[in-house]
């Protein structure tokens, strides 16, 4: 299962999903809402995606870990719009018949959908400013003003 | 002729619309398109340099062809997770 969702992630129905009698292991991985990220608290974060390119390149991502690693399901769900401290923005799910390729194909799919997949956090501070975060440029934070 | 470039998160910001039309040679290639829009947008230019430019739902590298109908997009380096 590959989905961009605006609902909240319900991990259960997705760990369920990749379930299978083939499978001897099932690693679910999920991505929260930090609160303190090098020293700045976080009051929520924001997601923005390109959906159809999100959900091609999550497809992608599936495509890639079965070239890779005999597993028997995948399931990539990413959420979007806001999220308040602990939310859940992302999980991952895969089986497998033994446990190192579920943990290897879980990893590298997280790893390589925050390289890849078009989608964006922005971060408000508990003290009112806003930061779009992409990697590789560093830009001081803007005060909200119309947010 | 006429592209449509969709934009997203900081560049949308910047630019403060999600999508931009550009006027461009036919045949230009995403390098031309570059350039086109840092001339156009120049509040783009603390990205400019980091941007990427997706056609359709690939990756596009600079020296990749255009045409009228594709789907373009803009945006600066992910951050997903």
């Amino acid at each position: 299962m590959i989905e961009l969702t605006r609902e909240t992630i319900d991990y259960t129905a997705l760990t369920e999903s990749v379930r299978s009698h083939q499978a001897g292991a099932v690693v679910l991985f999920l991505g929260t809402v930090r609160e303190m990220t090098d020293g700045r608290q976080t009051a929520v974060l924001d997601y923005d995606a390109y959906p159809e390119m999100a959900e091609a390149k999550m497809a992608e991502l599936e495509a890639e870990a079965r070239r890779l690693w005999p597993v028997i399901e995948v399931g990539i769900v990413h959420r979007t719009g806001r999220h308040d401290l602990g939310e859940i923005s992302v999980a991952v799910a895969v089986s497998s018949p033994h446990r190192p390729q579920a943990f290897e194909a879980g990893r590298h799919l997280i790893d390589r959908l925050k390289e890849i997949v078009p989608i964006w956090k922005k971060e408000t501070y508990s003290d009112g400013t806003t930061e779009w975060v992409h990697p590789g440029i560093d830009q001081p934070s803007t005060e909200s003003t119309n947010e | 002729m006429k592209i449509n470039v969709r934009l997203f998160a900081q560049a949308r910001d910047l630019v403060g619309s999600d999508q931009v039309a550009l006027q461009l040679p036919d045949q230009a290639t995403v390098a031309e398109l570059r350039t086109e829009l840092a001339a156009q947008y120049p509040d783009l230019a603390p990205l400019a340099a980091h941007l990427l430019i997706a056609v359709g739902v690939d990756y596009a590298d600079d020296v990749a062809p255009l045409n009228a109908e594709d789907d373009v997009a803009c945006f600066p380096p992910v951050s997903g997770g």
